[in-house]
This record gives structure tokens, C-alpha cells and sequence, in this order.
């Protein structure tokens, strides 16, 4: 299991990567891929959405599940990870690379873990 | 095996029509299309040699055991399809004026008074196509409701963590939103947790009793007390009567309606996902917005009479017709002394089973159950790694069709078992002694277990595969 | 009694093991109070022998017309020997949805075959397994065009007036509104059209051939449509449809229609079949069981039911619809009634119909007062001016064993002729109008 040391996650399992102009890389992590299993759509928010702290922002399916995913910031969504509608399954192969939405003019954040917390975290879910 | 269009030879066909007997016109420029659709070219014998194939990769109630829980999947009596089928019924025009259709609405009518007194309920429309229509209508009857009575606040349905998907959905469907209502440790109603949720946005209940668990709803009168005092209404989802028909009644615990599937109590066939029927029942005070025209009697004449006040309309004409028939005469065979018998042994063949499977199986029901019982695997799974669906998948290999896996949701790899009543002695047994065999099988080789089936025309489908990258049309 | 099987030795023999002497013991959980002594206030059980009689004496009761010129919705053509055989075959009949796809392989194929043929006379990309009606399919088609920013719909007043009653209820069930384009010439008024559409229009339903029979410009009423931003669904006869450019082909984005025509008898409404059917685009909004087709391990060719997360089973209150069982084995008898008629034999169906209604609309005309009421061109259905008291004249009719055209409120007949309706008939229809009108 893969704990990549420069993001930070949430309880909810997703993780967050800040970029230079204070936007924020929002995607699910390496320990809710693999507890969700093989992807197969992912239901994509849309630009100009606001998002806001611990609400659902989009859902991913597995082919006998849908689980939603909870944004751990507040802001509006600035890009969508367009090629995750063809290939899903990126989410289960690099699911650090495989970035959701990214948001920016964040006005609050969920209170965020380190890799260490994190991986801490998710050995005693 | 090859699909009608890899049959296809172009330039074969069948000869169906009689030559038109008035000069043949084109249709206007511009219209017609280019090319003729891609409809396969075929002889009848070739259509016959199809069916026959596609027939023999089908498992019918007539090849075995098929204990779908939350399904009711018995038997279908022949005589309902000969009823149905009768040429006075099948060739009449949906617009036919009343007069030329009384047989047909006294049939109607007979169903709706019957059902009507089965479930406690003062009137019935037979126009829900499914049981999932049903839902809608019994939905929408609280929606019109509360609206009359400008009482618009009440916008939330409260629906337990073990419903049907179906309950939320049509909730859903219906500008509502859904209160999910937590279990007790016993998979029934927590009756302080539904204290605390009702309120002046309630605008219902819906509840199935027996559970989808298995269990009565010991409680269901001060249940549905609680949730009239908070000014809301109760809906009975009837997907589970086949446990108590005949033997009580959801009018008298406190329902306000109720919908019904008659492919499952009432015996009418599933024909691999449909027709059903969702007949609605309801109390009086709600009879006025039910949607459709409804059926009444005036002295020996039977006529439609619309309500001002009817929500309007699910269909374009009057609901699964022909499917109603085939209901009425499995209720006319059992009647008034039969229909709590039925349910009875319903009842008696799923506690029967479950205590034979007791002895391996751990079973989410304590005591007696109702009509179905719900197993757990989520231990073997865990520890052996042999998981609900390796079970199931082994029973398609023994000629049984597998129970329902993976619900309800609030049971950890949950099996979910309804023999019926119309299974003998005999095949429980059999049925008991063959799921054993396969656990313990399994247990010993967890592996093997996972390529089970091994004996049908396919394995395990790639189902990932499939939701990726959809292919839904031959091309 | 009825379909039990435990005789009474075995009866006893299983309480015996649960700890149980009799049978009402089983449902001693159940609150006494509420236990309904002697059962439920209907008949005594019968035998078959008498309910077969019951039947067969209300059946009697009934008028089955042998000659029907009424159409609106539910429509009179062939059906081969052979369609009712295939679909009553046991399996087909008394199965269960096939979510156990190893051993419904025959459901599932018989499903992906209806898909595709559905494709084929739509020209869409993705259809479902069916819906239970064309009402019912209008109205979950409303329903998928809504999103964030557009939530209301139009339909136009050409449309089937029970397919309109049911878009309306669905539609104030979810809150969104309709609004309804009037007519022109008993065609969707194009200026009206235009003028009612805002950037709140999520979907336009119109009808081909509509209600009164007439065809409507779809490619002009799609440019319209689309270029401001709104969805096009089309209702289509599917018999029409077999002869009729593609409603994809003309910018459909969703196409739904009964499949009644293809195989099922009248059956006083039901069970009939809705079908939808959408473009790439819309694949995931597409409401209902959809089959796909995979492989097993072993590379074998296997269908399942795909795309389920879509579906209440998965997505509970956040799916968009509930709908779960359909019309299945309905669905298998369109494909049946197709793959039998085929390409040919379905253009033959449509020819004919329209041949004949274009001759009975003719002959009808000659009678003073009987003249079309719009001037549009028609497929199968028309509507004449009546002159006498309509009730009066499908009195007559019905009494010489005809089941006239429907009388329209506001006055004026909607005829209806199919490849059923011979030529003797029709004349004898029109001599019957004659004398009423004479």
C-alpha cells in the first residue's frame, strides 16, 4: 500500500495535492482503490461546480457498487480528469496520478492528515 | 452461440401476409428511409432452431429448485396461462366502448374487490405495470395527499437500511428525500430511532413485513402509530405478503396502502424480468387520487370512472391485463380456507430448510423465520475465503438456481433463501443435504471453489469487462 | 389444496423437527389480535374445471370485434403462428430476471438481440431491455434529459393525449414542469415551438407519425430544437418506423415507442412494451436493464446484465429511476414477430398499412362530410370530419361486427387501417357510413 509522503488525505479517503496557484489536486487513495475494487465509470463533477467541505462531489462504480466520493475542500471546481471517462481503471493502477477535479478558490479545508497519520489511520479502519 | 444476425442469410424470409389487395402507394419523398433496417434474414425453421437454443441456455422454474429470496419465484399453474389466453380476453382493443368489455371489467373488478380484502385495503387499481410502479403510485398517493391539504412541508420518506433499492429510488422519483432509518441488532425497527425522525416533514413510512430479513415486525402497530401521530402516512411494500396472505392483513396493522407483485404472491410468471403487475391498494380516505380510470359496479353493469382528483396516469391504458387474470384464478383456486394454508407452508418449508441448514450454515434468523431466512458467509469468507457468491455459484451446478446474494445490505455476504410453498419434503432435503455437501467442499478446497460453475454453457463472466467497455448492440 | 405439496404425514414430520404441533403455531410471532380467523372475506377454493368455466363464461361476455379500424396506441396486425410458441416456451415463461447470467444465457442473448434490433429501427446507439409502455418510455425520457441547468420539458399537443397524461405525472411527481405546444394544421406549430423553448427546456417530445397520424418534420424541428440547446425525444411506431428515415438519422437524441404492434394482441392495454433508446451520449442516463456482451475465462462468448450501477439495486435514493422489472418476455415477442418478418416482411406490414389507409381515406372522402381534416400526409391513421352523431355511427358499426375509428373529443374520427383490414371490409365499412349519414 502506497502512502505518498507530499499529500495530504482525508477520513474519507481521498487525497489532496496542492499546486503552485493554491488550487488543490483532489483523487481517492491507494487504500480505497483497492477496498472498492475494479472501476468502471467514473461519475464526474462538472467545471464551475462549488464544492463544499465533507459533501459528495462525484461517485465512482465498481461494477456492483457505487461509492460516493466526498470533497475534503471548499471551493469551485477549476478541471476535470476528463480521461478517467475512458479509462477508469487508471484509479486502480495509479490512483495518485489518477487526479479527480482539481479546485481552487478554497475558502476551508477538512481537517487533513499527513502520509504517517494516514497510513496509521486506514490499519485501524 | 451465434446471434439472429450471424444466422442471417440475405434473401431469406418466411411468408407472413396476404397480398395486398388495394394498389401499393410509396410514401412520400423525403421520408422513406435509404436502407432497410438491419433486421436478420431468416426462415422459420431457423427462427424455431433459435428459440429451441436460446430455451435450452434458460433455468425455469420448471428445471428446479429456485429459492430466490424477496422473489416468491413458485410455481406457475398452467390453468392462469389458459385463462388468459382465452381469445375473448387477448383480442380486445383497449378503446372498445364499455358495453363490449364487461366480461373483461367484472374480471378486473373481481381481482380489485379480492385483493382489496386479502390486504385490508377499501380499493385496488390494477394499472402499476411492476412492482416498482406500484411503489411510485403509492408514493405519489401520499405526495397528492399531503399537497391537498397544503400540508407541502412533508418532503421525507423514512425507509429502513434493509429495503428494497426500489424504496429509496421511488422516493427519490418522487421529489422526496429518503430518511434511512438504522436496524436494531435484531434486523428490526428501532423503535426510539424512529421516534426520533418522524416529524412535521414526514411524509411516510415504507416498510416491508415480514423484513426483507425474514422477520415480522412484531412492533408494525406501534410503528405505524407513531408515524400517523406525526401526521405522516404508511406504506406497505407487498414484495413479502406471500408470508401472511390470507393470515393478516396490512390494512389492519395501521397501512394506508399497500402495492402488490402479483408475479410473486399471486403466482403470475416472471417471464425473465417481466410482465409483472403492481396492483395498489389503499384506504378510502385515499381512493380519490388513485391513478387510471377506476373500475366500479352499478347495479350488474361495470364501468370507468375517473376521479377529478386521481393524480392522473402510469400507463397509457389500464395495467398488465392479461397478468391480472392469471391472478385472479390462482386466487380463485385457493380461496378463503386456502390462502392462509398457503402461506402457512410457505412458512413451514423455509423454517424447515433453514433448520436443516442450520447444522453448517449460520443463519441471521433466530427463532422462527417467516417465508425466507437470510445466511451469512461474511466468516467463511473471511477466515476461508470462501465468499457468498462461491456458494451460490456451486448450487448452478447442481441444478438449483442460486438465492439471492449480497442482500440485504446489512448482512455481511448475505444468501438470502425462499423455498416457497410449493416445493415438497422430499426436494428440501435433497436441497438440504446437496448445499452441505457443497460447504463442505468448499471449506476444504476454497480454491476450487472459486471456479464454480463449472457444468453451465459459460463460466463466470467477465462483468468488469463488460462495464467498461459496454458493448449493448451487435454490430 | 391449491399448488401445496406436503401431505400430511410430511406436514407433521417437519413440525415435529422444528418443535412445532401444528401449523398456526408458525405464526405465533405474529401479534393474535391481528390474525385474521377463517381467512380473508372471499370464495371458497375451486377446481380448475370451474374456474376455467368462470372464465370462459366472462370471456363470453366480452365483444371481440372481427373487423377493428381503431388504432391511437394499440394496433391490429398479423402475428405469425409462430411467435406465441417460441415466447410460451416454459423457461422463457417462469424465469427469473437473469442476474445468474450462467445459466440465462437464453434470456440474456434473447435481451441483447431486442437491443440491437431496437438500434436498428431507431437508428440509436444503446437501448434498454424494455419499459412498460411507450407512456411510461416518454415519460422516463423526460426525465433523462433534466440536469443541473435545464429542467422543464415540452411535448407537443400531436402527441398520443395518454402518453402526454403520463409525461405529466412522472413530471409532477419529480417537480419539473411541462408545458405543452399547441398544434397547427394537426402538426406541432414550428413558431410556437420556438417561441416556448428558454434556456430552462431540458426536452421537446414530439410524436412520428403522431397522434392523428400525420408525419412531422423531425429534421426541422431537431435543427430547432438543438440550436437552442434543448433535447429531442421522438415516440415512433416501430411498424412505421421500419419504412421511415431513421429517427436518429434525423436528430433524434432519444427514441421510445410501443411495441405492441410487433406480435402482441390487443389485450385490452396490456402487457404491451415500451422500448428507449439514446445516443452514445445519453448511454449512462438510460433508465432499466441493459445486457452486454463479455467473455468467461475460458474466452467463451457470454452476455450479463451490465452498467447495474446505474440501477436502484446499486444506487438506491440517487438512482434516477426505480424501474427494475419490465417486459421482458414482451420484448422477446417483438424480437420474435421481427426476426420472423424480418427486414422485408416489417416494410411489407408498414406498405400495406399505409396503402390502406391511404385507399379507406379515399372511399371515405366520397361521402359528403367524411373529408380528411388536415391536409397533411399520413401512414396509417387519419382523422375525417364526422357528420352525423359520431356514438350513433360506431353504433351501427359495431353491430355489423366493426370496431369503428376512435371519435376525438372536439369532434372528428380518428380511422385506423393495418395489412389486416381487407378491401371487402373497407368497402363495407364505407357503405355502412353511408347509410348512417344518409
Amino acid at each position: 500500500m502506497n502512502f505518498p509522503e507530499n499529500l495530504k488525505y482525508s477520513k474519507d479517503h481521498e487525497w489532496v495535492q496542492y499546486t503552485e496557484s493554491g488550487s488543490a489536486l483532489v483523487g481517492i487513495s491507494d487504500f480505497a482503490q483497492s477496498q472498492l475494487g475494479a472501476l468502471v465509470f467514473v461519475n464526474l463533477p462538472e467545471v464551475g461546480e462549488t464544492v463544499e467541505v465533507g459533501e459528495r462531489f462525484c461517485d465512482v462504480e465498481s461494477v456492483k457498487a457505487v461509492s460516493d466520493v466526498y470533497s475534503p475542500v471548499t471551493g469551485t471546481v477549476k478541471a476535470v480528469n476528463e480521461d478517467l471517462q475512458d479509462s477508469p481503471e487508471t484509479i486502480n493502477s495509479d490512483p495518485y496520478g489518477a487526479w479527480i477535479a482539481e479546485i481552487e478558490d478554497i475558502t476551508a479545508t477538512d481537517e487533513l492528515m499527513s502520509a504517517s497519520e494516514y497510513e496509521a489511520f486506514c490499519k485501524e479502519v | 452461440m451465434k446471434l439472429l444476425f450471424e444466422k442471417s442469410i440475405q434473401g431469406r424470409s418466411g411468408k407472413y401476409l396476404s397480398e395486398c389487395d388495394v394498389p401499393m402507394l410509396d410514401l412520400p419523398s423525403g421520408l422513406e428511409r435509404e436502407t432497410p433496417p438491419g433486421l436478420p434474414e431468416l426462415a422459420e425453421t431457423d427462427v424455431s432452431r433459435h428459440y429451441s437454443a436460446l430455451e435450452s441456455r434458460t433455468f425455469g422454474i420448471n428445471d428446479g429448485f429456485y429459492p430466490l429470496g424477496s422473489c416468491t419465484m413458485k410455481y406457475n399453474p398452467k390453468i392462469n396461462e389458459k385463462v388468459s389466453s382465452l381469445p375473448g380476453f387477448t383480442g380486445l382493443h383497449p378503446l372498445q366502448p364499455v358495453d363490449s368489455v364487461q366480461g373483461m371489467l367484472e374480471a378486473l373488478y373481481l381481482a380489485d374487490t379480492y385483493l382489496a380484502q386479502i390486504t385490508g385495503m377499501d380499493k385496488m387499481t390494477l394499472q402499476p405495470a411492476a412492482g416498482a410502479h406500484g411503489e411510485f403510485a403509492g408514493l405519489l398517493l401520499f405526495k397528492k395527499y399531503h399537497e391537498e391539504r397544503g400540508d407541502t412541508a412533508r418532503t421525507k420518506v423514512i425507509v429502513p437500511d434493509s429495503a428494497h433499492g426500489t424504496n429509496p429510488a421511488t422516493a427519490s422519483m418522487c421529489g422526496m428525500s429518503v430518511v434511512k432509518l438504522p436496524s436494531g441488532g435484531d434486523g428490526c425497527i428501532d423503535m426510539e430511532k424512529l421516534r426520533a425522525v418522524v416529524g412535521p416533514d414526514t411524509a411516510g413510512i415504507m416498510l416491508t413485513n415480514p423484513n426483507t430479513l425474514g422477520i415480522f415486525e412484531s412492533n408494525i402497530l406501534e410503528i405505524t402509530k407513531i408515524v400517523h401521530e406525526a401526521g405522516g402516512l404508511c406504506y406497505y411494500d407487498g414484495a413479502n405478503l406471500n408470508a401472511i396472505a390470507g393470515v393478516m392483513r396490512p390494512g389492519d396493522m395501521g397501512f394506508d396502502c399497500i402495492h402488490l407483485n402479483l408475479h410473486k404472491t399471486f403466482s403470475t410468471p416472471h417471464g425473465g424480468g417481466g410482465p409483472g403487475s403492481g396492483a395498489v391498494g389503499c384506504k378510502d380516505f385515499l381512493i380519490k387520487y388513485l391513478p387510471g380510470p377506476q373500475i366500479n359496479k352499478a347495479g350488474e353493469t361495470y364501468r370507468f370512472e375517473a376521479s377529478p382528483q386521481s393524480f392522473g396516469n402510469l400507463l397509457a391504458f389500464y395495467g398488465n391485463a392479461l397478468t391480472v387474470l392469471r391472478a385472479l384464478a390462482f386466487i380463485m383456486a385457493y380461496g378463503k380456507d386456502g390462502l392462509p394454508r398457503m402461506s402457512q407452508h410457505a412458512v413451514l418449508n423455509a423454517n424447515y430448510l433453514k433448520h436443516r441448514l442450520s447444522e453448517r450454515f449460520r443463519i441471521f434468523n433466530r427463532g422462527l423465520c417467516m417465508h425466507e431466512f437470510v445466511i451469512s458467509m461474511e466468516r467463511e469468507a473471511k477466515e476461508h475465503g470462501v465468499a457468498a457468491i462461491d456458494m451460490a455459484k456451486s448450487f448452478l451446478d447442481n441444478g438449483m438456481m442460486a438465492p439471492t446474494m449480497y442482500f440485504p445490505l446489512i448482512v455481511k455476504e448475505a444468501l438470502m433463501v425462499e423455498p416457497t410453498e410449493t416445493e415438497g419434503k422430499e426436494t428440501l432435503d435433497n436441497v438440504a443435504d446437496i448445499y452441505i455437501r457443497l460447504y463442505d467442499e468448499a471449506m476444504a478446497n476454497p480454491e476450487a471453489a472459486k471456479l464454480f460453475p463449472r457444468n453451465t454453457v459459460i463460466g463466470r463472466p467477465d462483468e468488469v469487462e463488460a462495464a467498461r467497455n459496454p458493448r449493448v448492440r451487435y454490430k | 389444496m391449491g399448488y401445496l405439496l406436503n401431505t400430511e404425514s410430511q406436514q407433521r414430520e417437519m413440525l415435529a423437527a422444528l418443535g412445532l404441533s401444528s401449523l398456526n403455531e408458525l405464526h405465533r410471532d405474529l401479534p393474535e389480535s391481528l390474525i385474521l380467523r377463517g381467512g380473508p372475506d372471499i370464495p371458497g377454493g375451486a377446481g380448475e374445471q370451474a374456474i376455467l368455466e368462470s372464465f370462459e363464461e366472462m370471456a363470453a361476455k366480452n365483444t371481440v370485434y372481427p373487423v377493428i379500424f381503431r388504432g391511437a396506441g394499440a394496433y391490429k396486425h398479423y402475428i405469425p403462428a409462430i411467435v406465441p410458441e417460441m415466447v410460451n416456451k416454459e423457461r422463457f415463461k417462469t424465469g427469473y430476471t437473469p442476474y445468474q447470467a450462467e445459466v440465462s444465457q437464453g434470456t440474456l442473448q434473447s435481451i441483447f438481440e431486442f437491443q440491437t434490433m431496437i438500434c436498428e429501427l431507431t437508428g440509436m446507439d444503446i437501448s434498454n431491455a424494455s419499459m412498460y409502455d411507450a407512456a411510461s418510455a416518454a415519460a422516463e425520457a423526460v426525465a433523462m434529459c433534466k440536469d443541473k441547468k435545464r429542467k422543464s420539458a415540452l411535448v407537443s399537443q400531436s402527441v398520443n393525449p395518454r402518453v402526454i397524461d403520463t409525461i405529466k405525472t412522472y413530471s409532477w411527481a419529480s417537480d419539473a414542469a411541462v408545458d405543452l405546444v399547441p398544434t397547427t394544421g394537426g402538426l406541432t406549430d414550428m413558431d410556437a415551438l420556438a417561441q416556448k423553448i428558454t434556456d430552462d427546456t431540458a426536452s421537446v417530445t414530439i410524436q412520428q407519425p403522431n397522434f392523428f397520424g400525420l408525419f412531422e418534420d423531425v429534421r426541422a424541428i431537431a435543427e430547432l430544437v438543438h440550436g437552442r440547446g434543448a433535447k429531442l425525444i421522438v415516440s415512433v411506431n416501430p411498424i412505421a418506423a421500419s419504412v421511415l428515415s431513421a429517427p436518429g438519422e434525423c436528430g433524434a437524441d432519444i427514441v421510445v415507442g410501443e411495441g405492441q404492434p410487433l406480435g402482441i394482441p390487443l389485450s385490452f392495454g396490456g402487457p404491451y412494451v415500451g422500448f428507449i433508446a439514446a445516443k452514445a451520449d445519453l448511454s449512462r442516463r438510460i433508465p432499466g436493464r441493459i445486457a452486454g456482451e463479455t467473455t468467461d475465462a475460458q474466452g467463451r462468448r457470454a452476455f450479463v446484465l451490465t452498467l447495474q450501477a446505474r440501477e436502484q439495486h446499486i444506487r438506491r435514493e440517487t438512482a434516477s429511476s426505480n424501474i427494475c422489472s419490465n417486459q421482458a418476455l414482451m420484448a422477446m415477442t417483438a424480437s420474435v414477430y421481427m426476426a420472423c418478418l424480418g427486414p422485408g416482411g416489417m416494410q411489407e406490414a408498414a406498405k400495406q398499412s399505409y396503402s390502406k389507409a391511404h385507399y379507406l381515406s379515399e372511399q371515405l372522402g366520397k361521402i359528403p362530410g367524411f373529408g380528411l381534416r388536415y391536409d397533411a400526409e399520413f401512414f396509417h391513421e387519419f382523422v375525417t370530419e364526422c357528420p352525423v352523431d359520431a356514438a350513433k355511427l360506431m353504433l351501427h358499426l359495431g353491430r355489423n361486427g366493426i370496431l369503428g375509428g376512435l371519435p376525438l373529443e372536439g369532434g372528428g374520427v380518428l380511422w385506423c387501417a393495418t395489412e389486416m383490414n381487407s378491401r371487402k371490409d373497407m368497402d363495407r365499412l364505407v357503405s355502412l357510413c353511408r347509410e348512417v349519414s344518409a
